[in-house]
């Protein structure tokens, strides 16, 4: 095959399929369509912006963790303390919240290198252990309490955050579409592919000269990072942070998400986190207090009936959305 | 001093026979059950049940617990846990948060969410004073218990019969079926085991540990500590991480109040950064 041939191929492959402008434009279209349920848009656009960065390194690269609110939470709470300590722009805060968590998760990446699941499984899990009880003692997070008051100026300037979630739902869904962009971007890249081989098999991928190390760290960060800016968007939208964002069920949850849509492709997180939501929106009607109860029954039938038939479910959806 | 020294080793004591059933499903299955916890706050609200509802002794309460715990253990193996086995680890984890998330609930439907009191005989509430060291009766049974229960487990594992099948089926599961050892059978049994054991810590512990709703999750981390760092090979292994980790938090707890869990996850996690496979583990 002559390089422009190869070339082809590739752009074929990777181009935009028609499906995937009417997903995107229904997406935006819902803030017209529901103007009653957009705080149920926002959590879904959030949600999905969690699952994509989990995605990225349990889809693509293979890691299992069980700590990835860890990242969430550090991006919440550092959104929060810089719209209450600095200023209440929201684009500041989003950028906090992704700096910080992307720091921390550079310097957490090497934890993950060595070892089996169930190491890697155990460090995630401490580490988001380790956060959580930070933020639960530490003066400046306001221990139980979270952090409250905290005020969000305009967007630009000129759209205020107001009771029913316009803005909210209009900039988390407009976050999430240029991550995702970016995200679908980097997984046909050179560098995705190269995550992929070294899914498969990581003795293989070395062995072909991949730099199995710098790539786990390098998507380790880059899903830190996402998953911050999922969490500052949680804050900035909602104005109030929790202890409940560095909360073990969280990382429980948005693994649940990535099962349900399919990891390994990026609208699994999306149809996910949509279905999961609107899940929770219905059965939340009848018993707030027990939803982990059907959460867990969900996992469990899951496992039982088997991912990969669900996955199946999907599979028109992914070969017309790629 | 001594006496932190004192009741953390009855919390380690209580955290090994909690943990053990964990330690020996994962050497034998690899199989990363994180449901485990489930069965011993199972066990913790049997007796619960025995002891504050129907007036049963605590101590005659402690076999039955077991028995009950165990029963739990044979039917979830049976029904639910067999299907899992030969599936990813993920698919392992998935199944056994999800088991974690459906006990939490439930038995914050049917109990409540607060926090529960076993009626202790007064003979263990007595606090003694033996040269000077304010020793509280109840950890000094619990010490001797639990001590008695591993000592009693190394026996089983090393003399008898079914303990040296067990051995192989941990060293290698597929040359032991080979040998004719019905592994499948071992693994029931002692999933049984660990499940009864792990409710008879539930029910010893629940003193300390507290026990309500959220147990499972709470001492999620504690349990995998204990089996990880301790290894899957033997016995002692996590005997002697159980022992290291409960003398460890009571004395964090203690002289630094303000940590709070924070010491255990940072040591956890350098433990495991040093040895990823445990302390006594091999790398497999």
């Amino acid at each position: 095959m002559s390089t422009a041939t190869a070339r082809d191929f590739f752009r074929r492959r990777t181009a935009w399929r028609p499906l995937e402008f009417v997903f995107w434009l229904a997406a935006f279209a819902s803030v017209l369509v529901f103007p009653s349920r957009l705080l149920l848009v926002n959590d879904v656009a959030i949600l999905g912006l969690f699952a994509i960065s989990l995605d990225l390194i349990l889809g693509f690269a293979g890691i299992l963790s069980l700590g990835h609110a860890a990242f969430f939470g550090i991006g919440a709470y550092a959104a929060g303390l810089v719209a209450l300590d600095l200023a209440g722009d929201p684009f500041l805060g989003l950028a906090a919240g992704g700096l910080a968590a992307g720091v921390v998760g550079l310097a957490t990446s090497f934890l993950i290198l060595r070892g089996s699941d169930l190491t890697r499984l155990m460090i995630t899990i401490g580490v988001a252990s380790i956060f959580l009880e930070i933020a639960n003692r530490a003066e400046f997070t306001g221990g139980a309490n979270g952090l409250s008051g905290i005020a969000i100026g305009p967007l630009v300037g000129f759209f205020p955050f107001d009771l029913y979630g316009r803005t909210a739902a209009i900039l988390s869904l407009s976050v999430t579409f240029f991550l995702f962009l970016l995200a679908r971007r980097l997984i046909f890249s050179p560098f995705g592919q190269s995550l992929r081989a070294l899914k498969e098999n990581r003795l293989r991928a070395g062995a072909i000269g991949v730099p199995t190390h710098a790539r786990i760290v390098a998507i380790y960060t880059v899903a830190a990072i996402y998953a911050g800016i999922a969490g500052a968007l949680l804050a900035v939208t909602t104005q109030f942070v929790s202890l409940d964002v560095l909360a073990f069920r969280r990382s429980a949850e948005v693994l649940l998400v990535l099962v349900l849509g399919g990891a390994g492709w990026l609208y699994g997180g999306l149809i996910g986190a949509l279905v999961l939501k609107v899940l929770q929106d219905q059965v939340a009607d009848l018993t707030e207090q027990y939803w982990e109860f059907w959460l867990g029954l969900v996992l469990v039938v899951i496992v039982l009936v088997g991912r990969d038939r669900i996955a199946r479910l999907w599979r028109l959806p992914r070969v017309l959305l790629r | 001093m001594l006496t932190i020294l004192f009741d953390g080793v009855a919390y380690g004591m209580v955290l090994f026979i909690l943990a053990v059933g964990l330690s020996v499903t994962l050497g034998l299955m690899n199989f990363i059950n994180l449901a485990h916890g489930s069965f011993a706050m199972a066990g913790g609200y049997i007796a619960v049940l025995l002891v504050n509802r129907l007036g049963i002794p605590f101590l005659a309460a402690l076999p039955l617990v077991f028995l009950a715990a165990a029963l739990l253990g044979v039917v979830a193996e049976r029904v639910l846990y067999v299907h899992v086995y030969r599936k990813s680890h993920l698919d392992q984890v998935l199944f056994s948060i999800g088991l974690v998330f459906m006990s939490v609930a439930a038995v914050d439907y049917f109990m409540g969410s607060q926090q529960q009191f076993i009626e202790l005989p007064e003979t263990l509430r007595r606090r003694h004073q033996i040269l000077g060291i304010a020793l509280g009766g109840y950890r000094a049974f619990i010490i001797v218990a639990c001590g008695a229960l591993a000592v009693l487990l190394e026996l089983v594992l090393s003399r008898t019969r079914f303990g040296m099948k067990l051995r192989a089926g941990v060293d290698n599961a597929t040359v032991a079926r080979g040998l004719g050892i019905n592994v499948n059978r071992v693994f029931a049994l002692t999933f049984a085991a660990g499940s009864g054991l792990a409710g008879l810590g539930g029910a010893l512990g629940a003193e300390f540990l507290g026990l309500d709703p959220t147990f499972p999750l709470k001492f999620l981390v504690y349990f995998l500590i204990v089996v990880a760092v301790g290894g899957t090979t033997t016995l002692l292994g996590p005997f002697v991480a159980a022992l290291i980790l409960g003398v460890a938090d009571v004395a964090g707890k203690y002289y630094v109040p303000a940590a709070g869990g924070f010491i255990i996850y940072t040591v956890m996690v350098a433990i495991l950064l040093w040895r990823p496979h445990g302390l006594f583990g091999e790398a497999r």
